[in-house]
């Protein structure tokens, strides 16, 4: 790769200093590349979620921009400390960070969504050898230790703040303190009401934004439009959140017309918590999903399926994270189960129509 | 047995062809000296016939034939052997070569030959006519024609495809061939068809060069059944497979050669070097070449007499720019780097590309991220990621299973990867590998 001897002999004539100065540079085939790059695909996406993040803003005030910016200053700091040299660069550490904030809850204490930004690039991502090594979304893992760590501080939600710059709970609760009770009220999400108290949410609100929930994760309608960027700028495999969204509509669609007082609208499925900003940025998170086309799919129906099931017969009244991380772990087998045919090589199925 | 006139899959690099695709084929003068390795095909390497101090004329065998695969070289211009000796050779390795200085006052006209009158040859006197002309396919392969035109008896043939795709970028030896010598092609096909025994021959250009496809549909033959098919642009349709795949509809199924399909497939300049030899009696003795690419001061098509020098090309051409940076041969996505500008130019070498720092830029690599962009480029629909992964753990059994004998090598991936892994250099090792285990066992 590195530069080579120059051409040799005489032959120097008039024009031909060129001949005789040049380094030429050898090099393996293609010579061309495309300019995609995998730092352009990162640092798009970091970009993508700069809106995300100011409607969060808007809706939860300066609490939105400091859990978030917490959980990204753990994450790089964690690649920056333990990565490879350089690899805070290529933009993943950033996500990471800027994903954990954005599915916690505005009120969360700044220590703790550190800790998760630390935990989930460092036993997400770092253990396994770093980028594009990891079994499991980093985010999600964090998230995860989080909710198991701290299971009343990330499910306390807040709502109508008095002012839009007074906290949406104690953010600056001290390491290893309990966080004091916070200055607004508390509600539930409306998963949450659903769940455990039956009560059905607004779906304009759900679209829009206004609801209780994690900082990232209300705004239904923009983080479709986010993500739908990055589907078209091909940063994102649209296989993934299609088939997501295809199978909760209608599995829980399905359910609807069973019982539409027992089960909630597929609608509200959709739009309720972590399901947008899950299927279109944590699920397709390129490292831990599928390569093939096929597994693609598969991986998204297996995603869709389990958050119905758990969110209406499971404990909890949300199931993305889980959802995702079980079929992160399902990802090497679906991989090798859906090799693609190889060119000339017979068809298994006896003479499909040709594709 | 209409093909959807592509295949699935591949890639569109810039195509790049507008600095040469309109420059008239010149002919190039006669360099000071010629160097002729003789291996400049697939096959055993020609037979030395010549001592140092024999004079030759323009025409004359310097090594004949060594078996049946495998075909004579001739001296590209009159003159004198200087010597025998280890030259650059355009694959990287130094091979052993005639070293003819070209007489300065020669007219360079050959001998008087008898031209073969093809009307009343039979099959296997054609296929003895292309191999003594020394003729090989011009795409860049350089595998021995005549071999192609005799398919075993149990394997009948039917169709003749004509690669006329040129998809490699910069590259527009074969458009100009097409563009300035239809009635070659046409005269060339006639002759193939009559020695393959088939009816029918098809065309296959890419769409982006129009004025060829009018050129050949003009001059088509009314007795012969020959159609030109426009092609989609894209990244490797002049492949073999794809070529088939485009024109037929049909997969020419892994480990076996396109004659399973009933096509043999050659090359449109191989098709107009036919037609010159039963038009004037020369053998393979010069080829059209494109030198071409930002680095060369004036791009041009040339006429180059085999075994020409790289420097004396270059130096036709006005030189290069100040920042030219590397030399390939060849198209950018398949061809080879050269290292030395005495490296002779041979029957194979379908171009000169020069490129400029700004293109041949090292890139950084990043670890594998998953993105599977090389599974929605690989025309042949293998996994490079996981052979990537395998190639790194040097675990070839492995990779033999995912199919890797499969690869032909074309650079889709590497071209595609956001990390810019160096996917198909990492597989051409591995088939080495592989291929030299077998040997070995």
């Amino acid at each position: 790769m590195s530069d080579a001897s120059p051409g040799r002999g005489p032959g120097a004539g008039t024009y031909l200093d060129s001949l005789t100065e040049i380094r030429l540079r050898i090099a393996a085939s293609p010579h061309l590349r495309s300019s995609h790059s995998t730092p352009r695909i990162m640092w798009n996406v970091v970009g993508s979620l700069v809106p995300i993040l100011a409607v969060a803003t808007y809706f939860f005030g300066p609490s939105a921009l400091l859990v978030v910016g917490a959980a990204t200053i753990g994450a790089v700091g964690t690649e920056r400390l333990f990565g490879h040299k350089g690899s805070t660069a290529d933009g993943s550490a950033v996500i990471t960070g800027l994903l954990l904030g954005l599915i916690l809850p505005p009120g969360f204490p700044l220590w703790m969504a550190f800790l998760g930004g630390v935990f989930g690039v460092g036993f997400g991502k770092l253990i396994f050898g770093g980028l594009g090594q990891n079994v499991f979304n980093p985010a999600l893992l964090g998230r995860a230790f989080l909710q198991a760590a701290f299971p009343i501080a990330i499910t306390t939600w807040p709502v109508q703040p008095v002012s839009w710059w007074s906290l949406r709970g104690d953010n600056f609760a001290l390491p290893l303190m309990s966080p004091g009770a916070p200055d607004v009220a508390t509600g539930a999400t409306p998963l949450g009401l659903m769940k455990f108290e039956g009560l059905s949410t607004n779906t304009l609100d759900l679209m829009m934004g206004s609801t209780a929930g994690s900082i990232g994760e209300t705004a239904g309608l923009l983080i479709l439009v986010c993500g739908g960027y990055l589907a078209l700028r091909k940063y994102l495999d649209w296989r993934i959140p299609l088939s997501i969204f295809l199978t909760v509509f209608a599995f829980s669609g399905l359910l609807y017309l069973i019982g539409p007082d027992r089960f909630p609208n597929p609608v509200f499925m959709l739009f309720s918590g972590g399901l947008m900003l899950g299927a279109l940025y944590m699920a397709t998170d390129l490292v831990t999903s599928p390569v093939t086309p096929a597994g693609s799919w598969i991986f998204g129906i297996g995603i869709g399926l389990l958050v119905v099931l758990i969110r209406v017969w499971g404990g909890l009244p949300e199931g993305v994270m889980y959802a995702i991380l079980f079929m992160n772990a399902l990802v090497p087998f679906i991989d090798r189960a859906t090799q693609p045919r190889v060119f000339g090589q017979p068809r298994r199925k006896p003479k499909g129509a040709e594709a | 047995m209409l093909g959807s006139s592509t295949f699935r899959h591949g890639v569109h690099p810039p195509e790049t062809k507008q600095l040469t695709e309109s420059v008239p084929v010149r002919r190039m003068p006669f360099p000071e000296e010629i160097v002729l390795p003789l291996r400049q095909h697939a096959g055993r390497p020609a037979r030395l016939l010549v001592k140092v101090g024999d004079h030759v004329e323009r025409g004359d065998k310097v090594a004949e034939a060594d078996g049946f695969v495998s075909v004579p070289i001739h001296a590209s211009a009159a003159g004198t052997v200087k010597g025998m000796r280890l030259c650059p050779h355009p694959d990287g390795s130094m091979a052993e070569s005639v070293v003819i200085a070209v007489d300065r006052y020669s007219p360079q006209v050959p001998r008087p030959r008898i031209v073969p009158r093809w009307e009343g040859l039979s099959p296997q006197q054609v296929v003895e006519e292309v191999q003594k002309a020394g003729v090989v396919g011009l795409g860049g392969a350089a595998f021995p024609t005549h071999v192609k035109l005799l398919p075993p008896e149990d394997v009948p043939v039917h169709t003749l495809i004509i690669n006329g795709a040129e998809c490699e970028p910069y590259l527009t030896t074969d458009h100009r061939t097409m563009v300035e010598y239809p009635e070659r092609v046409q005269f060339g096909s006639r002759i193939m068809m009559k020695a393959l025994g088939v009816e029918k021959a098809v065309i296959g250009v890419e769409k982006n060069k129009p004025d060829a496809i009018a050129r050949l549909r003009a001059t088509l033959p009314d007795d012969l059944d020959v159609s030109v098919v426009p092609l989609t642009v894209k990244y490797p349709q002049g492949a073999e497979k794809m070529l088939i795949k485009a024109v037929t509809g049909r997969e020419v199924p892994s480990g076996k050669l396109p004659m399973n399909v009933g096509v043999v497939v050659q090359n449109v300049g191989s098709i107009a070097c036919i037609g010159e030899i039963f038009e004037t009696g020369y053998p393979l003795i010069e080829r059209v070449v494109t030198v071409t690419g930002p680095g060369v001061r004036k791009p041009s098509n040339l006429i180059v007499p085999v075994g020409t020098r790289l420097r004396d090309v270059l130096e036709f051409c006005d030189g290069l720019t100040e920042d030219a940076a590397q030399i390939v041969f060849g198209g950018p996505m398949m061809g080879a780097a050269q290292p030395d500008l005495d490296t002779p130019l041979i029957k194979g070498t379908t171009g000169v590309v020069v490129l400029t720092s700004e293109e041949a830029r090292s890139v950084e690599r990043y670890p594998c991220i998953h993105c599977g962009r090389c599974l929605e480029a690989c025309p042949v629909f293998l996994n490079p990621s996981l052979l990537g992964t395998q190639a790194q753990a040097g675990r070839y059994e492995e990779m033999e299973a995912s199919h890797l004998m499969d690869c032909m090598l074309c650079g889709c991936c590497s071209y595609v990867c956001p990390s810019n892994i160096p996917l198909s250099q990492m597989f051409a090792l591995g088939k080495n590998m592989l291929r030299k285990r077998k040997a070995a066992a």
